[in-house]
């Protein structure tokens, strides 16, 4: 009769999985979080130029987005592969930008209206006809100041 | 009989569809590639009447639909491009009221008075690709930021940044107020030196 009996066996003791749901849910809240579900869905193939001079885009709601590019896939049976704008989840004309550039100022708070970009993500491919026009319209509804969108990277890209 | 202990609900597939979940925001976040060369352009009503510059004040770059680049009246790979235009505006060849006192350019008659005048006129084709124009684009705004690197540094070397990470600092919204206010009449004197004339032409209908 002793008092201090020896432990049964040797094996080492399980390790505790339970604060692994606790990990994998903090993780699970960051993405969800963090993630930015895109607003429209991209009909037009958009693969971005690069350029290294960039400057960030910060506050999201002052942005109005452009699309330009060749229709993706699924679309070129019915709308061909010549290049197209893009404006909110449908195709456009050219003439119509102007219109979605005011439709779209008018929707935004007072205060911003006269601090709008007008953000260009358009296809490397494209061809800088589409683009001159789109700078025309935005010109006619005098929304000045763009930024074209591209990725990070050296230019040297670009050329083939 | 004993008292019998609540049984335990089994929790080890908890992780198994945390696990999943997080799998699936992975895989279906994008994360926004949200910058670029910001630019303005020129208003659409058309000036009275224009000012006159002098023929040597402008840098005229043309592209043509094959993507070629004519800078000056010359043929030039648009590796130079940068340097070409360096040169182009801290060359400070002026006198009297247009001398430029901190340019170090090689003071050439034929080029630029000042950075002030000087500016660069980009002409593109309708067939010239959007990507060989953003390149140009890039360069281009390289050269202001080169010089404007180089004179920011000069001026406060105590702020330790050179201009452009200066400007991104000023431009980022978790930037103070305070130091934000501090950068805001540095960066404009820097941007008075140099200021980003770029002017984008309507574009040719031929050659």
């Amino acid at each position: 009769m002793s008092k201090f009996k020896k432990k049964k066996g040797g094996d080492l003791p399980a390790i505790s999985t339970a604060s692994l749901p606790d990990i994998v849910f903090m993780l699970l809240f960051f993405f969800m979080v963090a993630t930015v579900m895109r607003d429209s869905t991209l009909m037009v193939a958009n693969r971005l130029p690069a350029a290294d001079q960039v400057q960030k885009l910060d506050k999201k709601d002052r942005v109005m987005y452009i699309y330009a590019g060749k229709p993706s896939d699924r679309y070129q049976d019915k709308y061909g592969t010549s290049a197209k704008i893009q404006l909110n989840d449908k195709f456009a004309t050219v003439s119509e930008v102007g219109a979605f550039i005011l439709a779209e100022r008018a929707a935004k708070r007072q205060e911003l209206q006269n601090v709008l970009t007008t953000a260009l993500k358009v296809d490397s491919d494209t061809k800088m006809g589409l683009v001159q026009d789109i700078k025309q319209e935005l010109r006619k509804v005098s929304a000045l100041k763009i930024n074209y969108t591209t990725r990070l990277g050296d230019y040297t890209q670009n050329i083939n | 009989m004993a008292k019998r202990s609540a049984p335990e609900v089994n929790a080890g597939s908890m992780a198994d569809i945390a696990f999943l979940l997080l799998i699936f925001f992975l895989v279906t976040t994008t994360i926004e590639t949200d910058s670029g060369l910001n630019r303005k352009l020129p208003p659409m009503e058309d000036q009275v009447d224009p000012p006159i510059i002098r023929e040597k004040n402008i840098f005229t770059v043309v592209v043509n639909k094959n993507d070629q680049l004519l800078v000056e009246e010359e043929l030039i790979d648009i590796k130079d491009l940068r340097s070409l235009a360096v040169a182009f505006l801290d060359n400070g060849g002026g006198v009297g009221d247009e001398a430029c006192d901190y340019c170090q350019g090689e003071r050439d008659e034929a080029s630029s008075d000042n950075p002030d005048k000087a500016i660069i006129s980009l002409k593109n084709n309708r067939e010239t690709s959007y990507k060989v124009y953003i390149a140009i684009q890039n360069e281009l705004v390289a050269a202001y930021n080169e010089l404007r690197n180089r004179e920011f540094l000069r001026l406060y070397p105590n702020v330790g940044l050179n201009f452009v990470d200066a400007q991104k600092k000023y431009d980022d919204p978790r930037t103070s107020a305070n130091a934000a206010e501090e950068l805001k009449p540095k960066l404009n004197v820097v941007k008075q030196m140099y200021p980003q004339k770029l002017s984008e032409a309507e574009p040719s209908k031929t050659n």
